[in-house]
């Protein structure tokens, strides 16, 4: 359980971070970018992933930081899940940054490493993806930083896949606020605490009615569900989320399990978040 | 300051320094040691057709690649079978590096030495092995079938068939017995596999300096390390020496030895003439040390109808995996141990010990005792539910009475000698199980439930240990003993029975345990056996130098030896407090010096005084020093004994399983620290969490094991362990000096009885296969 030889690369600013990253193609097999490093680690000293370059984003200066700003909340590429968790400038993160991990692994771990790392069955990206939120990727062009923003739902292209394109460092998440008088809930089951979901479910649910479900842990990637229609009879919509999944059997779990499982966590997460919702109107 | 320490809660004393970073474990040692790692098989089955390591020979670093042709004949022969048994007609075990056939996934092939582990893992990634991939066997009931072979000369892959009859007092057997019953049933039970999983995996460290061999290895029995360490290496025993550090845990799977790594560490130290350290990491302990409890286990029983048993007939197919080092011992605890606290009309058990191509089955805490014990509470919750009787009312139907012992269980225990229960009070343990839990006024509801389970364990199994003890001239006691410890705590009750028996204070008490320098004869840490073997040899020990203290006391006060006793390491005349003589001094007068090097010291000098001029200045028969080593030999096992209940909550949706409490009653005779004893059982309740609702091992068909890491094998963390009640109850035991009996693996034995029990009441249908999951549980609710 030691890493393969890589070079490590450890730059001051964003710029040299992004000329390395295009110069060792990060994103592909050239080269990794490291930040918590909670995953890639682990990862590494079990040579499940070999690459010949590290970036350590680490000391890259403007990279942190939790911003509240109109409309959401942008979280830097360094910020720490505890830090997100302690702010709490996002109800539904707050939420479902106490279901990650343990607090060791939340004071190093990242929430832009997480969404980048898409794990399918991770709470942030169901959290990015049931907001409606996004990525900002940078890149080196023509002796110049240049960002895209790429949208929650085309980010997650596949189990540990994300849109990040070699070259492409992510630096910031946007997590939009929810609508006034919304209420969120984020209910998952794991087999011991903290361990990865075998099923959960983050649902949204506005005063109007207006309601959406992100599945983790039954699909390739967080699967989006606008149950809206079902408002709000929350069984059928549990039985619309259901029929929405394609869970996969795992030794923790049956197809039939987490199929059943995320029906049932469905229907509790949208009478949660309704009756928030139903809270704040009061 | 108290010395009656026996019985105390005293705090332990290692903790300071193990919780603060004073350990030093295996891999502190030898920061500048060479690396060793391992090319592992890959595949559950398969020959060996060629090695290739020239594309490692440019990894810098390297220092050295052996494969199996490379080691000498004496190094490379198949390790030993440590305990030989007549009914394990097939035998086998692995040779240090795979020879010809890997018969599992993590089965050594080929060492390579370099300067680090990162530089001897890099070789081993580019090291090409070509193997020709054979059938695997994997699953029991599979296996039996024989289709395929783990070793092409044992038939049906049975290396060990074992039958034991009991006949009833009428004489009849028991499938006798079972045909002319009131009631019969019959089942199949199934118990998936878990593992000791130590927080510190195996490890090894060697140094020659061309003459002599020290050898550190994180083992449970140093002594028997290096006597195979010196056979294996032809080296004569005095230049063997090895030691176990501070060990990061063991449950049993470091009480098998050699491991390949002992032999070939040491050898390769010796070949290279350079230290050489090798640190097994979790993905090696999952695929390459050992495994336990899986079992498949047929059972019919005929009782009457008060639920008493008249005839238990059970057959058992146990999970070898590839190979038996450790002999047939965890089949033969679960047949013998099987019987609890009941006395049993007629008991036939048979068991075959199966190989598989799966990682080799030795001894795990409880070691066979869980599935025994999970066998005979299924069967007693099987008999109450079918007479519509009360569950402790059935169990309480069978139990031996307190009135019954020494009880006969008529059958051969795992020590070779008769299963003879030494002492106990089962009824009084059920009624205080009954009260901690509440038994009686346990109010059901749909999703909740009660559950209880009993055991016996039989602990303490010789042959022997033995205990040294010295008191120096500053008044200091050092205690050692030759087997090792893993954190239970020795160096806290072992001081305690030393103060106890020395009237010294515990603060000038200090143990070592598990250095053959200090102790070369020695056992090993299993069955539950160091506080009843090494401790009562400890005991002996020092009844030895407070026997020779009062001696050369009594001569220096002119007074009876017997008028003398021993306070705060003072000897004085009972009741004469000025007449009085520190042990200190008595050990400046045991032991007449030529050579004054302090005040204390000149006291025992030649010219001195004291010492008659016409005696020798050592009397004769006597020894210089205050010191005395004995042993004890138990003439057989002790038997404690425990009760658990629990309860339980299942969610009507999601089919999580949560236990809201966890009851224990424990009877290990005499207590000597009742504090460590509990932490023993949390410990043990802990593990057996574990394996009632998290732990297996998923080996897939092709005998892949897919969760060989902490992501996917789920060891509960202290959010699922829940709170542990404790009650105690002490029947003493008559066979040692301390009335004492085992207690280390008392606390996971009955669990996943209890677990199976409660969820079983919750739900309404039978549970008979652990551990279960929610997954698990959701599927029973809709078949």
């Amino acid at each position: 359980m030691k890493p393969p030889p890589f070079t490590y690369h450890a730059p001051r600013d964003l710029a040299t971070a992004l000329r390395t990253l295009q110069e060792v193609g990060a994103g592909g097999a050239g080269g990794k970018v490291l930040a918590g490093g909670q995953s890639l680690i682990p990862m590494l000293n079990m040579r499940l992933v070999a690459p010949a370059h590290l970036v350590d984003i680490n000391r890259v200066a403007g990279l942190g930081g939790i911003g509240r700003e109109p409309g959401g909340v942008r979280v830097g590429a360094l910020a720490r899940h505890a830090e997100a968790e302690r702010s709490g400038a996002h109800p539904l993160l707050t939420r479902a940054l106490k279901l990650v991990a343990h607090p060791v692994i939340r004071n190093r771990g990242t929430v832009v490493g997480s969404l980048v790392h898409a794990d399918p069955a991770a709470e942030l990206p169901a959290v990015l993806a049931v907001l409606g939120g996004s990525v900002r990727v940078a890149r080196w062009q023509d002796g110049a930083a240049v960002e895209r923003d790429i949208p929650a739902a085309a980010f997650f292209t596949g189990p540990m896949e994300s849109a990040v394109l070699p070259g492409e460092l992510a630096v910031s998440a946007w997590f939009p606020s929810l609508a006034p008088g919304a209420g969120c809930a984020f209910v998952e089951v794991s087999r011991r605490h903290g361990d990865y979901a075998l099923a959960g479910v983050c649902a949204v649910v506005g005063p109007a009615g207006a309601a959406r479900v992100a599945c983790v842990g039954v699909g390739p990637v967080p699967v989006v569900v606008d149950v809206s229609a079902h408002a709000p009879d929350w069984a059928a919509a549990a039985r619309a989320v259901r029929e929405e999944t394609e869970p996969d059997d795992d030794i923790h779990a049956t197809a039939a399990y987490r199929r059943h499982l995320v029906g049932v966590l469905a229907e509790r997460a949208l009478r949660e978040a309704a009756q928030e919702a139903e809270n704040r109107g009061a | 300051m108290t010395t009656k320490l026996f019985g105390e809660p005293v705090q332990r004393r290692e903790d300071p320094r193990l919780l603060t970073g004073g350990g030093r474990y295996l891999d502190d040692l030898g920061p500048d040691a060479l690396a060793a790692a391992f090319v592992r098989a890959p595949h559950a089955h398969a020959r060996i057709r060629d090695i290739d390591v020239g594309p490692a020979l440019d990894v810098e670093g390297l220092v050295a690649i052996y494969t199996w042709e490379d080691l000498p004949e004496r190094v490379g022969r198949p390790l030993p079978l440590l305990i030989p048994h007549p009914a394990l007609t097939h035998g086998r075990t692995a040779y240090p590096l795979a020879r010809d056939v890997v018969r599992h996934v993590g089965e050594p092939v080929v060492m390579v030495v370099a300067a680090d582990r990162y530089a001897a893992e890099d070789a081993c990634a580019l090291i090409e092995v070509d193997y020709e991939v054979l059938k695997p066997v994997v699953g029991l009931e599979e296996a039996v079938q024989g289709a395929a072979l783990v070793h092409e000369d044992v038939p049906g892959n049975v290396g060990a068939h074992l039958v034991q009859e009991v006949p009833g007092a009428d004489g009849r057997g028991a499938r006798e017995a079972i045909e002319t019953a009131p009631h019969t049933l019959a089942f199949r039970l199934d118990i998936e596999r878990s593992a000791s999983m130590p927080l510190e995996g195996r490890g090894v460290h060697a140094r020659w300096d061309g003459r002599d061999l020290r050898v550190h290895s994180s083992t449970q029995t140093s002594t028997s390390v290096r006597m195979a360490v010196a056979a294996a290496l032809g080296l004569p025993l005095p230049r063997v020496e090895v030691i176990a550090p501070d060990v990061g845990g063991g449950f049993g799977v470091k009480i098998v030895h050699p491991w390949p790594e002992e032999i070939l560490v040491p050898w390769a130290a010796m070949t290279l003439g350079r230290e050489i350290k090798w640190t097994e990491d979790r993905r090696e302990h999952f695929i390459s040390s050992a495994h336990e409890r899986g079992q498949v286990q047929y059972v019919r029983v005929g009782f009457d109808d008060d639920g008493r048993v008249l005839g238990l007939d059970v057959t058992i197919l146990h999970d070898h995996g590839a190979y038996t080092p450790y002999g047939i011992i965890v089949p033969i605890v679960t047949s013998t141990q099987l019987l609890g606290p009941y006395k049993i009309g007629a008991y036939r058990v048979e068991f075959s010990a199966v190989y598989t191509n799966t990682v080799q089955v030795t001894p795990y805490r409880g070691a066979g005792r869980p599935q025994g014990v999970f066998c005979m509470e299924r069967t007693m919750d099987k008999i109450a539910r079918h007479l519509g009787r009360d569950r402790a009312e059935v169990r309480a139907a069978n139990f031996i009475g307190p009135g019954e012992f020494p009880y006969d269980q008529g059958m051969t225990f795992q020590d070779g000698r008769p299963l003879i229960y030494d002492s106990g009070d089962y009824p009084e343990m059920l009624r205080l199980l009954k009260e901690l839990i509440g038994w009686d006024s346990f109010e059901r509801a749909p999703g909740r439930g009660i559950g209880i389970g009993c055991y016996v364990e039989g602990t303490g199994v010789g042959p022997y240990e033995g205990g040294h003890v010295q008191i120096t001239s500053d008044g200091r006691v050092h205690v050692s003993t030759g087997l090792t410890s893993q954190g239970q705590g020795h160096e806290t009750v072992f001081a305690q029975i030393a103060a106890s028996e020395l009237g010294v204070p515990i603060e000038r008490i200090s143990v070592v345990t598990g250095d053959t320098r200090r102790f070369g004869y020695a056992v090993g840490t299993f069955a539950s056996r160091a506080a009843v073997v090494s401790g009562s040899a400890i005991a002996l020990a020092c009844r030895k130098v407070r026997e020779k203290a009062l001696r050369i006391a009594a001569d220096a006060l002119e007074a009876d030896p017997a008028d003398l006793e021993i306070t705060d390491g003072i000897v004085h005349v009972a009741g004469a407090p000025n007449a009085a003589v520190p042990l200190s001094t008595v050990a400046v007068l045991a032991n007449p010096l030529r050579y004054a090097f302090d005040e204390e010291t000149a006291r025992a000098t030649q010219f001195a005084g004291a010492a008659a001029p016409d005696r020798p200045p050592v009397a004769e028969g006597e020894e210089p020093g205050l010191e005395g080593r004995d042993y004890y030999s138990p003439i057989r096992s002790t038997f404690a004994a425990g009760m658990h209940a629990a309860i339980v909550e299942t969610d009507p949706d999601t089919a999580e399983i949560r236990v809201l409490r966890y009851a224990v009653v424990h009877d290990c005779g005499r207590l000597i620290n009742p504090m460590i004893v509990e932490g023993q059982i949390h410990g043990g309740v802990a593990q057996g969490i574990g394996g009632a609702l998290y732990e297996r091992m998923a080996y897939d068909p092709h005998g892949q094991l897919v969760n060989a890491s902490f992501m996917d094998f789920l060891m509960p963390y202290a959010t699922e362990v829940p709170h542990v009640e404790t009650a105690h109850l002490e029947t003493p035991s008559p066979l040692n000096p301390l009335g004492v009996k085992g207690a280390g693996e008392a606390g996971v034995i009955p669990v996943s009885a209890v677990i199976a029990s409660a969820i079983e009441d919750a739900e309404g249908f039978p549970i008979d296969r652990m551990p279960i999951s929610p997954s698990d549980l959701f599927h029973l609710r809709t078949t």
